[in-house]
């Protein structure tokens, strides 16, 4: 690969995240086309766009769900998808991913909590069994992250117990339980029934609030987006066609496909 | 009736030695159809070839030819590659070998039902491959086995009944031997029919079913329907 595009190590400064020339394909379909996209520390960023443009797939890239085909994803400066080995880039190994990829949390679509645990369990798992926390510990912490998405009365229900928007507080809160540097919602309120979109959004407002965590959502609900982002990126075949603030971007969008998209999506909201 | 009792009465012993073989063969062959089970079930998930491959030809084999042939290969021809092995351990790890190719499918069933979520969010959590399997997948995976296990294992009683072929003394040996003494068919075949169906019956399935329940309860499905 081109060195100086692909450096072993980001200079100091260098964004939280930074996809550099980064492409997926699925057989025939081109996902993401050579795409460049960079977050910077504590930044909160919303990506909205048509379905199918790729907005999940960036996502998931960045949690090491999926291999990128081309190009270098940096986390913190360091290369995440590659390692330096004897002065070159090549791809990370099991064990250098691992290492990285502890910076990184997401939360689901469709939570996917571990229905055989309880609330507080799903919480504590994952501290104990990978970071090696003690369970007194990892059970103090986690009531606690339960307590700030007011959830504290169902710490001992299983998920089945629970309704769609408490399971999504719990999927939050057990992400934040290992203290990830960057954390990934990937339309996390659209399995909601409408009554409990609410709730999550506010849980995220609060976190958002902290400013002390990297944000990226992907996200149909363009009045939140608005809210709480810093930028705003309009994805659109695999590629961001317009990024900026969210005022610039929904007020005063300058490309085509822009508008016609919030046009659309504004008209069906 | 008074005759039936009487034949009883005469040849009960024989009838219970030949159980308590049975008996033996199944727990020893389960033990080992379990443990086949687990290994080739996970080395057919594997995404590499080496490991996926023996555990292809492996199902493919054992599922693929009878078990009566399996059980004579290697009770007579093996000792001829210098492998010998007693009939009572011939019998189980024929009975073994064979069910567990079967085991083995289930096993690699039922874990790739657990949804791809469950492996993601695990993946996400940063748990290692080995502990994503045995704290969330295969918990879930087990739930999902064990009504298919609990015919698995009474097909593998009854599988058991092939080892009087190299004459294991188990129960089907018993009652043969009995009805070439007594030419009794009625009440030899019989009672060893009634003998295997209580087997299944009253030991193999509730005890089955008793886990399920446990395994359920543990997992908190109970929770969901309280
Ligand atoms: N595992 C896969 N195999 C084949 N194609 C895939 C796979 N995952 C995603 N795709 C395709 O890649 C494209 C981008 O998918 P992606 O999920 O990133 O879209 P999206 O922007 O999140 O859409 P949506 O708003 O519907 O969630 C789609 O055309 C999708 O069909
Ligand atoms: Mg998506």
């Amino acid at each position: 690969m081109n060195e100086p595009d692909f450096p072993i190590k980001l200079e100091s400064g260098a964004p939280m995240v930074r996809f550099a020339k980064v492409r997926k394909s699925y057989g025939e379909l081109t996902v993401l086309d050579d795409l460049d996209f960079d977050v910077q520390k504590n930044e909160i960023v919303s990506i909205i766009g048509p379905s199918g443009s790729g907005k999940t797939t960036v996502l998931r890239m960045l949690m090491t769900l999926e291999q990128i085909d081309h190009g270098v994803i940096y986390v913190d400066g360091e290369p995440l998808t590659h390692m330096g080995k004897n002065g070159k880039l090549v791809r990370a190994n099991n064990r250098y991913v691992r290492s990285m990829r502890s910076k990184i949390g997401m939360v689901f679509q469709h939570f996917n909590l571990f229905p055989h645990m309880t609330a507080l369990q799903n919480c504590m798992e994952a501290p104990v069994q990978v970071l090696g926390m003690s369970k007194q510990e990892a059970s103090d912490r986690s009531e606690e992250l339960l307590q700030m998405v007011g959830l504290e009365d169902k710490i001992h229900q299983h998920p089945a117990r629970l309704s769609g928007g408490q399971q999504q507080r719990v999927a939050i809160a057990r992400a934040l339980a290992m203290r990830p540097e960057i954390l990934l919602f990937d339309e996390v309120t659209s399995a909601l029934d409408p009554e409990v979109i609410g709730e999550v959004l506010g849980v995220i407002r609060q976190l958002a609030a902290e400013h002390n965590l990297t944000m990226i959502m992907v996200t149909h609900q363009m009045g939140f987006a608005r809210e709480i982002s810093d930028r705003v990126c309009f994805f659109y075949d695999g590629k961001i066609e317009e990024q900026g603030s969210p005022t610039k971007l929904f007020d005063n969008p300058e490309n085509e496909r822009t508008r016609q998209f919030l046009s659309a999506v504004l008209d069906a909201g | 009736m008074q005759s039936y009792l009487e034949y009883l009465d005469q040849h009960g012993s024989r009838f219970l030695d030949g159980t308590l073989i049975t008996i033996q063969q199944t727990i020893i062959a389960g033990l080992l159809a379990i443990a086949i089970s687990l290994v080739v079930g996970l080395m057919k998930l594997s995404s590499h070839k080496v490991i996926r491959w023996p555990a292809i030809g492996y199902i493919e084999f054992f599922r693929g030819t009878s078990l009566l042939v399996q059980l004579y290969w290697i009770f007579f021809v093996l000792p001829l590659f210098g492998i010998t092995f007693e009939k009572f351990t011939a019998g189980f790890i024929a009975v073994g070998l064979n069910l567990g190719a079967y085991g083995a499918e289930l096993v690699r069933g039922s874990i790739q039902s657990v949804p791809r979520g469950q492996y993601e969010a695990a993946l996400a959590l940063n748990m290692s491959p080995y502990k994503r399997m045995k704290r969330i997948i295969f918990p879930q995976a087990l739930l999902i086995m064990l009504p298919p296990w609990g015919n698995l294992l009474i097909e593998l009683l009854k599988g058991t009944a092939l080892v009087s072929l190299i004459a294991v003394a188990d129960l089907m040996f018993e009652a043969k031997q009995i009805n070439g003494s007594t030419f009794l068919s009625a009440e030899s075949f019989g009672t060893a029919l009634i003998i295997y169906y209580l087997m299944a019956r009253l030991v193999i399935s509730p005890a089955m079913r008793a886990f399920e329940k446990y395994w359920a309860k543990k997992m908190g499905r109970f929770a969901n329907h309280a």
